[in-house]
């Protein structure tokens, strides 16, 4: 693979006592889409600002395009953020607002303006280009905001929740329109958010960070079907998460024995595995089948509806089992009247090995 | 609000009694200024010109106006940059102390006007430099500060605080961000400043009669012409002082309603 654009080598932000970003090592490639996810508070954005330049890291070097980025000043690096407030300047007209980093570039008037009106019509707004910002609905402030830091065309373009003040619709199209823009363009995409399928939808390469340090890092897909830990599990999706102890191994499998019975989990060679320890495995949920008679498998469990979940074509149901352990299920929605829904312990939940995923102890 | 009627117009009531009592006086002097005859009495003499025509010619009230426009010209400028500047070290940064350094800078207000003026005639008179326009404008440029700083960093309070960071982001020096985000954002509340600055200073006697000696500024005039006697030019520049004061009042107000104004309908 190429050289990084973006190297973070053990970089630690300490805000007085509190540690925000704790030793993180994460390289970036030119041409990626990588969103870095987690709750608020886990350090992404503090993370996206030493990379922007406005947080100077306490210990560790930040590289970009292969040089020590540490106390460089935020107006001397090409790294234009899409900020979460879009941060649109409200006494600039459109025009001038895709100007701005042009302008403090000292590029001349009439190239600005022939540079910006490329941008203006590319992002569709060009019809607004005279018009004050606070006039624009908030799909089209959003595609100021991007032809803003486009306009300079910088090598990397860094992304600070730029979608979560936006209906939903609008988030959908504004997706299509980033995935779109970063595939054309070829550039470096950070993309920070707390929305899982803003993330999954969009990105090559996924960071979840919690508590300051990276939990995973992975394809979307992978980070969903094959959760690194359980911070990640709890994180992503819609997880059952079950725990007990390894009973037995026999070649791939291993059987692990919980309060809800002994369920058996397929695992791959260099998972180390020894009987007697402590282990963690998860299914999850729209891989669980539900039934109204007992299966004849391996893994069944048996329990009751609590509540559902309609979120149109997909519906998620939680249960419980008879020991109070809660489960959840995401099935299509048409499937939904093959199956008595009842409350009495009578329904069954069950899962082949291979689709049960143990965490790495 | 209560809905019933007798309490609306108890309210109103003493709305009206609140501003009888600090309009009618005004109201009395701008009446008794345009009065032919010599004394402030009931009834009036005919209408007459006679007082402005008698200031007007008079060259210790163009020296005083002159030395009033003067101080308070350049009294508004200093005082609304140093507030400025206070407003943005306050917006701008954290740092050791800021509080005490806050409300120094939000002092002088709270300082009884003469201990003030006397204290200012003291100092000025051991360096030697009591009695001239520049003291003046000296005192009245510690008297407006905090009112320059209130104005502007309730501006400042609203700005979106990514707003400055975007501009550094898309290429611009601190200074240049501040040039071209700051200040334009400051722009409706740093005229405010300028108004009312001048208007407090246009107005304020204790401490200018204090220090500024021989270069008299229009309320010291006042002040000397009725200790002397009864004269009804004084209600003629009255006029004229109350005039100058609430335009500037009004139009700072005009300035700062605008900035909500325009918050309100955002929402």
């Amino acid at each position: 693979m190429s050289q990084p654009i973006v190297q973070f080598l053990d970089v630690t932000k300490r805000f007085g006592d509190f540690v925000a970003v704790k030793n993180l090592n994460l390289d970036i490639y030119p041409g990626e889409f990588v969103a870095i996810m987690g709750p608020s508070g886990c350090g992404k954005t503090t993370t996206l600002r030493m990379l922007a330049g406005l947080e100077v890291p306490s210990d560790g070097d930040i590289f970009l395009d292969g040089e020590i980025m540490n106390e460089v000043s935020p107006h001397e690096r090409d790294t234009p953020l899409v900020w979460q407030s879009l941060a649109l300047f409200p006494f600039l007209n459109v025009r001038e607002n895709v100007e701005f980093g042009l302008k403090m570039r000292g590029i001349q008037a009439d190239e600005r303006c022939l540079r910006a009106a490329k941008w203006l019509e590319r992002m569709e707004i060009k019809a607004f280009s005279e018009r004050n910002v606070d006039s624009l609905s908030g799909g089209q402030r959003q595609r100021v905001a991007l032809a803003r830091a486009l306009v300079i065309e910088p090598k990397i373009l860094l992304l600070d929740e730029p979608l979560s003040a936006l209906d939903a619709h609008l988030v959908i199209r504004m997706q299509q329109v980033l995935t779109r823009l970063q595939r054309e363009l070829g550039i470096t995409f950070v993309y920070v958010t707390h929305s899982q399928s803003e993330a999954f939808a969009m990105a090559d390469r996924v960071v979840i960070m919690g508590d300051g340090e990276i939990a995973q890092v992975g394809r979307p897909r992978d980070i969903y079907r094959e959760p690194g830990n359980r911070f990640v599990a709890e994180f992503v999706g819609r997880n059952n998460i079950v725990t007990g102890k390894i009973e037995s191994v026999a070649q791939n499998t291993a059987a692990i024995s919980t309060s809800m019975g002994v369920f058996t989990v397929t695992v791959t060679e260099d998972q180390r595995i020894q009987v007697g320890i402590d282990a963690t495995f998860v299914i999850a949920a729209d891989l669980v089948r539900l039934t109204n008679t007992k299966p004849e498998a391996d893994n069944v469990i048996a329990c009751s509806l609590i509540s559902e979940e309609f979120v149109g074509s997909v519906v998620t149901l939680f249960l419980e089992s008879v020991d109070g352990h809660e489960f959840k299920v995401q099935l299509q929605e048409r499937y939904l009247a093959e199956i008595d829904l009842k409350s009495d312990g009578s329904l069954f939940l069950s899962w082949p090995s291979a689709s049960a995923h143990l965490l790495p102890v | 609000m209560d809905p019933r009627p007798i309490t609306k117009w108890m309210f109103y009531g003493y709305i009206a009694i609140v501003f009888s009592f600090i309009f009618l006086p005004i109201i009395a002097s701008v009446v008794f200024s345009f009065n032919s005859q010599r004394f402030p009495t009931v009834p009036l003499g005919t209408f007459s010109t006679v007082w402005y025509e008698t200031i007007l010619t008079d060259s210790d009230v163009w020296d005083a106006a002159k030395t009033s426009i003067i101080v308070a010209l350049c009294t508004s400028v200093i005082a609304t940059f140093i507030g400025f500047c206070t407003a943005y070290a306050d917006y701008r940064y954290r740092f050791f102390g800021k509080s005490g350094f806050l409300a120094l800078a939000l002092l002088p207000p709270t300082i009884p006007l003469i201990i003030m003026a006397l204290a200012m005639l003291a100092w000025f008179a051991r360096m030697g430099i009591s009695g001239q326009v520049w003291s003046v404008i000296a005192a009245h440029t510690v008297l407006t500060i905090p009112f320059a700083m209130a104005i502007i960093r309730l501006r400042l309070n609203d700005i979106d605080p990514q707003l400055e960071a975007a501009a550094w982001n898309l290429g611009a020096t601190e200074w240049v961000a501040v040039r071209n985000i700051i200040l334009p954002f400051s722009k409706p509340a740093i005229i405010a400043s300028l108004c009312l600055t001048a208007a407090v200073s246009f107005d304020e006697f204790a401490v200018a009669w204090f220090v500024a000696g021989l270069n008299k500024t229009i309320p010291v005039l006042i002040m000397e012409i009725v200790t002397g006697n009864i004269d009804p030019q004084v209600n003629a520049i009255g006029s004229f002082v109350f005039l100058t004061s609430m335009t500037l009042v009004v139009l700072a107000q005009l300035l700062l309603m605008k900035r909500l104004g325009r918050k309100w309908r955002g929402r």
